[in-house]
């Protein structure tokens, strides 16, 4: 924990978070829909939202925590530019998903359910994305990719490492224009 | 009243079937691209199509359409053109795709080559009946899947959608709950309950407002028939919520839809948005005078939730923990009014019984179930998908007929039906029929219709452990031998798969499941044992092996196995496995052989893949190789 937030982001969270109670009359039985909202926009429920939530619905802080971390959609920590998500659902794991989640962890780096400290990809497992038949699948942003191999695995992140190269270089090539 | 509605549906249905008379009669192509297609490249394809034929200038109509339920053979193609019969290409890519564009669209060669089967008996080529699968499928809530437009209301009422609401708005309600009752429906969702039961519960219960909602919080691992139902037939199960809340007397319905299943959530959506636009849906659903509206409550992610008490607390913004029943929704559900609750399948049933007749229905199945089941295929099967076979059917049939037996000729080992709740079933069980009450009685259950098949790689300890770890992190930890017992359950069966399990931990895996199938309030603590216990019955020696040899026979569980390379099978000269491996533990040994070393392999699978096809080298041995001091380093 411990983030550092800026002030513009303080702003934006106040902002998505009253937008949020806003359309939902800040009415109680509206929490999921409202926490739901926020990490739409956000990416993730900070602490601040659920201050604010706290205070428009008149429950109790602890309460609005209790509900965002007894559901597995909720995220705690701001997500990375990319999200992987390796399913692993029965199928799935029977054919290798845990295999695909080792590589994704150990290429990245990271254990499953955390960020790069680039916040650049962020891993997680999802408990089934109903795609059985076409197992293991990998769900990467909002794409679907079946069959994964581990060989895949490298392929995936280095289409990203390419996509991130030729962006900077046409963004260099624009500076060097404009200079 | 009654001819009112009678007449508006007619105006609906002729101004549907002049809408799609447009296009009838013109060539057409539907792409299948609900989820499992896209997962296959059902875009992409789509993309090929739609540019094709604007850049040739054909008179082609290009359309997305749903899940046929073949998803082993997804992006799936159908072709309509006049002259020939419907068409349905599988697997198809970009090329084909072109192909298909350049060769029978464009001329009249329908590359046969690439064809799975025709939809209408021909002289050409064989129609999907004239396969097992055909001929053992009796489709009714699949039927449509696949064939129409999910999101063009018209194609669902040119199909005769929403008859069955417009009969039932002309019948009393306790005739509509009198009559699901006589079907003898039960309920789709797992554990069986009459619908009709639940309905008339309901139905009598007092109150100025009551509720209807669609559990579609599929959570089973496993499952994915009521994604597929949503996101190819939206209609037809909103046509079932509404006829059901019609029969309980509710004005307003909820589709309780899991986070997950984004594309079932747009379908769903843009369905409700066009019923409203044809008077479906409001406060005068087809100038009767009955209201009726349906809101969408999106899930978070808890398998609990698909617990009925769960669902609503968490509808009414609580963490979804259920509560002790009775009273049950029925009585007192949402916000404290009679609610009812029911699957999407059970729902998706509703119109088709109102339609065709109780006669029909019990006509189908088994006595105590009629009807029909859905099941999803998936593990070890050669043809993966959804399938729906009349209640009764073996599982023989199922695993060897409809799925098309275990790829790669391997032995079968055993079924695991049900999901979390349900068992692992070895090959005694399979001449078993299939409906709740035998599953129930093998010591499974029929769950929401999730089979996965396992091969003899699939290691039965390994699977009892996958679905512990699921039930103990969905545990809601309200009961406490829900709560510990599957916890501890986990510990034991962890370090069975490590090597590191004791003898008498089968003995407390027996004792622990009793104990928490009797300590816990809800049916996911109820069923939780229900995977080891059954594996522990079915394949205790496995169990054994583990513990006391520590092997595991299935050569899966990753503390137990080494990957080694066979010097008499090794080419010498072939780099592949090298290459493949990603933390460079394969290495060229100066006699050109390769090997690997035991400390750094992190058993990805990776070499044994690349290596498989070439020469079968590289193999998996269990109890592993002792890595001391650097093993085998030369």
């Amino acid at each position: 924990m411990g983030i550092q937030l800026s002030e513009q982001e303080l702003t934006e969270i106040r902002s998505v978070t009253e937008k949020a109670l806003q359309k939902n009359n800040a009415d109680r039985e509206k929490l999921l829909p409202i926490l739901q909202e926020v990490q739409h926009n956000l990416g993730y429920v900070p602490k601040q939202a659920m201050q604010q939530i706290s205070e428009a619905l008149d429950i109790p802080e602890v309460e609005i925590y209790g509900v965002t971390t007894f559901y597995n959609q909720f995220r705690l920590n701001p997500p990375g530019k990319h999200q992987i998500k390796v399913c692993m659902g029965t199928a799935c794991h029977m054919t290798g998903g845990h295999i695909i989640m080792d590589s994704f962890a150990r290429r990245l780096n990271i254990k499953e359910g955390e960020t790069t400290p680039d916040r650049e990809f962020s891993l997680e497992r999802v408990a089934c994305v109903g795609c059985c038949a076409l197992a293991p699948v990998v769900v990467i942003d909002e794409k679907i990719e079946g069959k994964v191999r581990p060989t895949r695995v490298d392929g995936i992140l280095l289409g990203f490492e390419m996509e991130k190269k030729s962006q900077e270089k046409q963004k260099q090539e624009e500076t060097g224009e404009s200079q | 009243m009654n001819a009112t509605v009678e007449k508006n549906y007619e105006i609906l249905k002729n101004d549907a079937l002049q809408d799609i008379s447009k296009w009838q009669e013109k060539a057409r192509v539907l792409v299948g691209t609900a989820t499992c297609g896209r997962a296959a490249g059902a875009l992409e394809v789509l993309d090929i199509f739609r540019k094709e034929v604007e850049n040739r200038q054909l008179d082609v109509e290009v359309m997305e359409v749903g899940c046929m339920g073949h998803c082993y053979a997804e992006p799936m193609v159908i072709i309509y053109k006049p002259g020939f019969p419907p068409l349905c290409y599988g697997s198809v890519d970009e090329g084909i795709a072109k192909r298909l564009v350049t060769d029978y669209l464009e001329n009249d060669d329908p590359c046969f080559d690439f064809a799975m089967a025709a939809l209408e008996p021909n002289d050409m080529f064989p129609t999907f009946e004239d396969f097992p699968r055909g001929v053992y499928e009796q489709k009714i809530v699949l039927a449509d899947c696949g064939l129409i437009n999910p999101e063009d209301i018209n194609q669902y009422l040119a199909r005769d959608g929403y008859s069955a609401l417009a009969k039932a708005l002309s019948m009393k309600p306790a005739e509509v709950v009198a009559e699901i009752k006589d079907a003898k429906l039960r309920g789709r969702g797992g554990a069986g309950f009459p619908t009709g039961v639940k309905w008339e519960i309901c139905h009598q219960a007092v109150s100025p407002e009551k509720y209807v909602i669609c559990n579609a919080d599929e959570g089973d691992p496993g499952a994915f028939m009521d994604r597929a139902l949503l996101e190819s037939n939206p209609h037809q199960v909103i046509e079932g919520l509404m006829i059901a809340g019609f029969a309980v007397g509710a004005s307003k319905g909820y589709f309780y839809v899991r986070a997950e299943y984004p594309l079932a959530i747009t379908r769903l959506r843009t369905a409700l948005e066009q019923a409203r636009e044809k008077g479906i849906l409001g406060s005068s659903v087809l100038g009767s005078d009955f209201g009726f509206d349906i809101e969408i409550f999106q899930g978070s992610g808890a398998f609990v939730c698909g617990e009925e008490t769960a669902l609503i607390a968490s509808m009414e913004g609580k963490p979804g923990i259920p509560n002790h029943r009775p009273p049950f929704p029925a009585v007192s559900g949402l916000r404290g009014k009679p609610t009812v609750i029911n699957n999407v399948k059970t729902l998706s049933y509703v119109p088709h019984i109102i339609r065709k007749g109780v006669d029909w229905f019990k006509s189908i199945g088994t006595p105590d179930s009629p009807g029909t089941a859905v099941f999803a295929l998936a593990g070890k099967v050669v043809s993966t998908g959804l399938a729906e076979v009349p209640m009764g059917t073996t599982l023989r049939t199922l695993i060897y007929d409809v799925g098309n037996g275990i790829k790669d000729d391997k032995p079968f080992k055993a079924v695991q039906i049900g999901g979390p709740s349900g068992g692992c079933l070895p090959e005694s069980s399979l001449d078993l029929p299939i409906d709740f009450d035998s599953l129930q009685q093998a010591g499974a259950m029929m769950g929401s219709g999730g089979l996965v098949v396992l091969s003899e790689d699939d290691c039965m300890v390994e699977i009892a452990r996958y679905f512990l770890e699921f039930t103990q992190k969905e545990s809601c930890g309200k009961c406490t031998f829900c709560r510990l017992g599957t916890k501890q359950m986990l510990e034991i069966l962890t370090d069975i798969t490590k090597g590191q399990g004791k003898p008498e931990d089968i003995d407390l895996l027996l004792e622990l499941g009793e104990d928490i199938k009797a300590g816990s309030l809800c049916s996911l603590g109820k069923t939780a044992p229900n995977p080891v216990l059954t594996t522990i019955r079915f394949f205790r020696h496995e169990y054994e092996a583990h513990i006391q040899e520590k092997r595991c026979p299935s050569l899966m569980c990753k503390d137990l196995i080494s990957y080694i390379i066979d010097p008499a099978k090794c080419s010498k000269l072939c780099d592949a496995c090298v290459g493949s491996c990603p933390v460079e533990a394969v290495y060229t040994k100066p006699d050109m052989l390769k090997d690997i070393h035991q400390d750094k392999c992190v058993k990805c699978d990776n070499c044994l893949v690349t290596c498989l096809p070439l020469y079968q080298a590289v193999v998996k041995v269990s109890p592993p190789v002792a890595v001391e001091g650097g093993g085998n380093h030369e």
